[in-house]
């Protein structure tokens, strides 16, 4: 499968599920729900046959709880899910950020609010870059836009998690899962067995060379002043993540607009912005990678250098909420939404792109 | 008295009941007739018996219990509310030559937990759970638990626990005996010395079950909260032989390796 350069032609959620086995997943835990499901019956059988455990949880809650069990222990371990599943399985979430336990978490975000529906959505932006669960935490979060990137950025977030200790948020979308594409696959990641250990549980030598204290990883610290403690190790972790925020950028340099747009809607947008350009309109895209931490920096010099910019999001308005503070010193960005429930193509995004470019 | 416990002073004296090697030598936060201590010293003694110490990872749950792993000497784990038993599926499946067990009470277990001990259970994780039944959420002030007695009068329940508006208090024993995958269950009580000694072969025996491969171990401990209950220690252990035992009976509930069937539970077994 992986390991040689042939190209391979497969799901986005295929992808995902390749990338993380390459990457050196051992556990997987999950539960059914649509866009995601390929996932899942992905691992149940290569996983499981490369010998690594898959289990179906009783419930989003479980899966992601049992995910806090193997990461705990500082094995490779994933979770997947999609949107109503995201938000059961915020408690873990907190938690693990809460005890700095690293772990691969899939959203292919669906529809919302509520049950939604099916189809592809970027409604859970808020919950991904925001924490999602209770008090004050921050997820690394990855956004890819094609099969290609979905399986890097999975086999990527491994490493990034144990580096980090934090839970890691791969965001796809209905587009991003069910698309089918070619991909080339990376060699198989060699894993450090003695990986995480100096935090990992794996029982507590009484003597002899490897001797030690037992640990504990907890996320409750009630001693005065201990969790404030707590709290400042983890802002600065999230302060020192600001060097991988990543985005792509495409004809920007003379462009008068710039279109800021994430995932599969970034995609769709750098073909209007491309079809545009042959008009010879002055327009260019801005495709953030990392939306936590978010491309602050890039977006904020294309500002100053006088750009305006459109934002363009398949959902009510999210995302804008983080360019406009990148770009507050020097400019706004307008907005385009696509309502979840529409599947939109480039020639949707050329009107409002022509528009926001015509206003001065 | 076990004879791991049996050991030499420096000044000759042969000493007769010693702190167990597993237990963690400071005070423990608990309430005075509390029999957390009890039932934490019994998981030590039997982690020093059965030499798995080093080899241990404790899972502890959210409740006056949260602070196992201070006590216990082994690398542990908190876990939220009600889910102690996915978070030992993922360290049991992550690290499967481990010692895993939880430690949770009645309303992490058998109210906010009760999906995730049932599916545990029946998926035959390989991991030992000790369940502290006192009918009554203790550190939260000692409001109404899913196993709260009819008639007993809680912070919640504060005319008592009536049948028609609060439910009947489960048994928990009775329904995780019934699940495939469940190698040893049972009830026991820390109220007396008699009850005590008969709780710890239980333990032993949910703890082996895990050990030895045959599935999951669960042992009920009806235990006292003299706080809660607003009564004395001897009190509280009164009420537990006198209330709680009649509606929750001790005893053996499941055990494959008495009624020989352990060889269906192991891989490759019939």
């Amino acid at each position: 499968m992986a390991g040689n350069k042939e190209r391979l032609f497969v799901k986005g959620n295929e992808a995902i599920a390749m990338g993380a086995l390459a990457a050196g997943c051992r556990c997987f835990f999950g539960y059914p729900i649509t866009p995601q499901n390929d996932i899942p019956e992905f691992m149940s059988k290569y996983l499981v046959e490369a010998g690594g455990q898959f289990v179906q949880a009783e419930s989003e809650v479980a899966a992601a709880n049992m995910l806090l069990g193997a990461g705990a222990c500082g094995v490779r371990a994933m979770t997947s899910s999609s949107s109503p599943g995201l938000s059961l399985k915020q408690e873990a979430i907190s938690y693990m950020a809460g005890s700095e336990i690293p772990a691969v978490i899939v959203n292919m975000n669906r529809g919302g609010p509520g049950l939604g529906d099916i189809g592809p959505s970027q409604g859970d932006y808020f919950q991904s870059t925001r924490g999602g669960g209770h008090g004050d935490y921050r997820l690394l979060v990855l956004a890819p836009s094609s099969a290609q990137e979905a399986y890097d950025m999975t086999f990527d977030a491994f490493d990034l998690a144990f580096a980090s200790r934090n839970p890691v948020l791969i965001l796809g979308d209905a587009i991003i899962g069910q698309m089918k594409e070619p991909i080339t696959p990376r060699e198989p990641k060699a894993v450090d067995p003695a990986e995480g250990g100096d935090w990992r549980l794996i029982g507590a030598p009484k003597s002899g060379p490897d001797k030690r204290e037992h640990r504990i990883i907890k996320s409750l610290f009630l001693n005065d002043g201990e969790l404030a403690g707590q709290n400042m190790k983890l802002q600065a972790k999230y302060e020192a993540w600001k060097k991988l925020a990543a985005c792509e950028t495409f004809e920007v340099n003379d462009a008068e607009l710039v279109v800021v747009a994430y995932g599969s809607i970034g995609r769709i947008a750098k073909n209007a912005v491309r079809n545009l350009r042959a008009k010879g309109k002055k327009v260019g895209l801005l495709r953030p990678k990392t939306l936590y931490p978010f491309p602050e920096k890039a977006l904020e010099k294309l500002a100053k250098a006088g750009k305006r910019f459109l934002t363009i999001e398949h959902n009510l308005g999210q995302m804008v909420e983080d360019v406009r503070l990148s770009v507050r010193h020097y400019a706004d960005s307008e907005l385009f939404c696509v309502y979840p429930g529409n599947m939109p193509s480039p020639d949707d995004f050329e009107a409002p792109i022509l528009r926001a470019l015509g206003r001065k | 008295m076990s004879k791991a416990n049996t050991t030499v002073a420096p000044s000759g004296e042969e000493l007769v009941f010693t702190r167990p090697a597993s237990l963690v030598d400071r005070p423990t936060h608990y309430c005075p007739g509390c029999h957390h201590g009890i039932a934490h010293r019994l998981v030590a003694e039997l982690l020093d018996e059965m030499g798995v110490i080093e080899n241990t990872i404790a899972v502890a749950s959210i409740g006056c219990s949260v602070f196992l792993y201070n006590y216990i000497d082994a690398d542990g784990v908190e876990s939220p509310h009600g889910r102690a038993p996915a978070v030992a599926t993922g360290v049991k499946r992550a690290r499967p030559d481990k010692f895993v067990f939880t430690y949770q009470g009645d309303g992490d277990l058998a109210s906010i937990g009760m999906a995730e001990i049932i599916h545990a259970a029946n998926r035959g994780e390989r991991i030992s759970v000790v369940f502290i039944n006192n009918t009554v959420y203790g550190m939260t002030g000692g409001q109404m638990a899913p196993t709260t007695l009819i008639g007993q009068k809680t912070t919640t329940c504060p005319a008592g626990r009536c049948l028609e508006r609060e439910g009947a208090p489960i048994r928990m024993a009775e329904i995780i005996a019934h699940l495939g995958g469940t190698a040893f269950c049972a009830r026991g009580s820390l109220d007396s010395v008699k009850n005590i000694r008969q709780a710890k072969k239980y333990m032993r025996q949910a703890f082996e079950v895990q050990a030895k491969g045959f599935g999951f171990g669960f042992v009920e401990l009806l235990s006292g909260c003299p706080t809660n209950w607003r009564m004395t220690p001897v009190a509280a252990n009164k009420r537990i032989a006198d209330e709680m035992i009649p509606y929750f009976p001790l005893g053996v509930y499941r055990d494959v390796v008495a009624d020989g069937t352990c060889g269906s539970m192991v891989a490759g077994g019939e």
